[in-house]
């Protein structure tokens, strides 16, 4: 099924559903994606929560998939920007899963929207979460580099093999999705990571937390996982073993058991 | 900061994937080599995730027509090897065209191909799709003009052969790929002849490549099978014309393939309806085969070439020979686009024209004793044949003359064997048959 297109700030944006068919008094789960990606990302646990009867809402933040831009460079606007887009879907609370600069949205409308969080899962996060200068300045440049970076930083040092998925080459579909985004966009996603405060706006954050820290993470290291859950009142954490910041593409199948212990259903 | 400045990571290099691409040593058992998962399905630990399973919702295997442990290893290491995102290994070469073709196209269609082609692919594409509605225009391989030509409304792909069979025309990849891509259309490329260790038509802006994995890849030839590598390169919703991977497909809930899976679009629906429904899928026993044929490619290519160019030199010289066609040659037509394309070596397999035509060439194969006579390339043997007479017998006269097909025309493949020892035989049987009355 079609996902949905909804109107933010005049621009057109694009909403996965997981081919659901909700009720319409049903909870929602809301996906945001990390930078340089977007909502295909979540295709499995898109769907997972969809079957369960969920309203999904796997976003393409501007500028990213088929979302029109231009995309934002700061965290803070693109988690106001994510209450208006549930307010134009009819969603007024919702459990929130971010990966990577995704969670940092997903962490920065938590805590600023308290009330409209049920739960919170964060991915591969860290906060803050800085980004080294010479990633930054290939994304400036547009440079390719910036992508092989990226992707290679991604994934675990084993991710020569085993997918889960059957014959798919995650390093192919990493490149592949960041070839995709629009110039510019890489660049001002990474300028939002590295430009985010994290204050101490997690004390706001009073819904359950799941943080996802993956071992072998290069990206966001599993002990700034750790860091940001014990920062929080009710945080839970998962550590996936040999895991890299990718998890979604390396663990897909751990990643959805540890979000159903958290999404309301 | 210049341009030229920025460094990404070295990336594993080719010989690497070659060896661990898709397989790590097995949990269960710590076996080192990928284990042969020879069991048709695989139990679900619940309910929940059987189901999950089915709906795409969790990574896993089912049933081994769907997918297979073994066969998964073969296909995520060939998307490596050939820069693409997924792939699906199939029954054979013919099965791999078949369902890329199937994935896209449906009645009404229409597709634009290379007229060199393999002679089964051409009698699939000649004979047995317009039956189903499919139309095929062939064209010129050296003329992208002509491949933009004969594109129309209801086009839906561009195909060729990296290198034409059995005339080794050098498909221009970038060029014919800029054709199909201004008319919002994908290639496909079968890059059996090259190998991705010779090309990687990909990274030379095809969006879709096929292999017979009979042939280089597993090496020596012992199995038949076939491997699909998407490229998720193509942008199948800014097309417009490819509504089975853009609208709700009934048959899977209404799934709308590239809105949930981007560029594993047509990958994902490959699987999930073409493999689904046509069945033609690889044994795991073979699987494991064409991997261990992987492990060696780069070292068993090297040597491919270097005796193939050997072989090219004596024929070349020898008064017995009215022409060699081997694109390295500066007589071949397409000397500068395989120097460019296909820079470590133009592939093992290469045609010569015998002086005396039919009569001599039956009889030069027939006094071969190393080359084997069959219909198969890509073996570690060398192998023989004459296309007139078997690969391409159903052509008529003219269609073998368009295909750049003579009627004295012989097809070698080069193997492993000494180079000294396959120039003795080519020799002693060349000697023999122009000494032969006719």
């Amino acid at each position: 099924m079609s996902g949905t297109r909804i109107r933010v700030d005049g621009r057109t944006v694009y909403v996965g559903n997981g081919s659901g068919h909700p009720d319409t008094d049903a909870e929602s789960v809301v996906f945001v994606h990390g930078a340089g990606m977007d909502h295909t990302v979540w295709a499995l646990p898109a769907r997972y929560f969809a079957r369960q009867g969920l309203r999904v809402a796997a976003v393409d933040l501007p500028g990213h998939g088929r979302s029109e831009g231009p995309p934002f460079d700061c965290i803070d606007a693109m988690a106001v920007w994510l209450g208006e887009a549930l307010d134009a879907l009819a969603i007024p609370t919702a459990a929130v899963a971010g990966h990577s600069m995704g969670s940092l949205v997903a962490y920065r409308f938590a805590s600023t929207m308290p009330h409209r969080c049920r739960a919170l899962a964060l991915l591969g996060t860290s906060a803050p979460m800085p980004v080294t200068d010479p990633l930054l300045n290939a994304a400036k440049d547009n440079h390719h580099a910036a992508i092989d970076m990226a992707n290679t930083w991604s994934h675990s040092t084993g991710t020569l093999g085993s997918n889960a998925n059957p014959g798919v080459w995650m390093l192919g579909v990493g490149e592949r999705l960041l070839e995709r985004s629009a110039p510019g966009v890489f660049h001002a996603d990474l300028t939002a990571c590295n430009t985010f405060d994290a204050e101490s706006a997690g004390a706001m954050i009073q819904c359950p937390v799941l943080v996802i820290a993956g071992d072998d993470d290069m990206m966001t290291p599993a002990r700034a996982g750790l860091d940001v859950a014990q920062a929080l009142p009710d945080a839970r954490v998962v550590r996936l073993e040999g895991c890299g910041h990718a998890m979604l593409n390396e663990r897909p199948n751990e990643v959805l058991d540890a979000l159903i212990g958290v999404v309301p259903t | 900061m210049a341009d030229d400045e920025h460094r990404g990571p070295r990336p594993t290099g080719f010989d690497t994937l070659a060896l661990h691409a898709g397989q790590r040593p097995d949990a269960a058992t710590g076996a080192r080599a990928t284990p042969i998962y020879q069991s048709a399905s695989f139990v679900f630990p619940d309910s929940d995730f059987a189901v999950g399973l089915f709906n795409i919702e969790r990574a896993g295997h089912v049933y081994s027509r769907l997918s297979n442990p073994t066969n998964a290893v073969l296909e995520e290491r060939i998307s490596a090897l050939e820069h693409g995102v997924a792939a699906i290994a199939v029954a054979s070469g013919q099965a791999a065209m078949h369902l890329a073709v199937s994935t896209i196209c449906s009645a009404g269609d229409h597709i634009v191909a290379s007229r060199s082609l393999y002679g089964g692919t051409h009698n699939l594409l000649q004979y047995t799709l317009p039956r189903f509605g499919i139309e095929t225009t062939f064209v010129d391989p050296r003329s992208p003009a002509a491949f933009e030509a004969a594109i129309r409304d209801n086009t839906r792909l561009v195909f060729g052969e990296i290198l034409g069979n059995p005339g080794l025309e050098v498909l221009d990849v970038p060029t014919v790929a800029a054709v199909a891509h201004d008319a919002d259309l994908p290639l496909l490329v079968d890059s059996t002849f090259a190998t991705p260790y010779l090309c990687k038509p990909i990274d030379l802006g095809a969006d879709l490549v096929f292999h017979s994995a009979t042939k280089f890849l597993s090496g020596h030839g012992i199995v038949i099978g076939g491997l699909v590598i998407d490229g998720g390169t193509f942008d199948w919703e800014a097309s417009g014309k490819f509504p089975t991977l853009t609208e709700p497909y009934e048959g899977f809930h209404d799934l709308v393939f590239a809105e949930e899976f981007g560029p594993q679009a047509f990958i994902v629906r490959a699987r999930r309806e073409g493999l689904r429904d046509f069945g033609a899928c690889m044994s795991p026993t073979t699987a494991f085969h064409v991997l261990q044929g992987l492990e060696t490619l780069p070292i068993r290519m090297d040597k491919h070439v270097a005796n193939t160019r050997e072989v090219v030199a004596f024929l070349e010289a020898h008064e017995a020979v009215e022409s060699v066609s081997y694109p390295e040659l500066p007589s071949h037509p397409d000397h500068d686009l395989s120097a460019r394309l296909l820079p470590k070596g133009a592939g093992a397999v290469f045609s010569f024209e015998i002086k005396g035509g039919r009569d001599a060439g039956r009889t030069f194969i027939e006094d071969l004793s190393i080359f084997s006579h069959l219909a198969n390339v890509g073996d570690a043997k060398s192998l023989v044949i004459h296309p007139a007479s078997t690969t391409h017998h159903r052509m008529d006269a003219e269609a073998l003359a368009a295909a750049g097909i003579g009627e004295g025309l012989v097809r070698l493949s080069i193997g492993l064997e000494d180079p000294d020892d396959l120039i003795g035989d080519l020799s002693r049987a060349l000697r023999r048959a122009t000494r032969a009355p006719r």
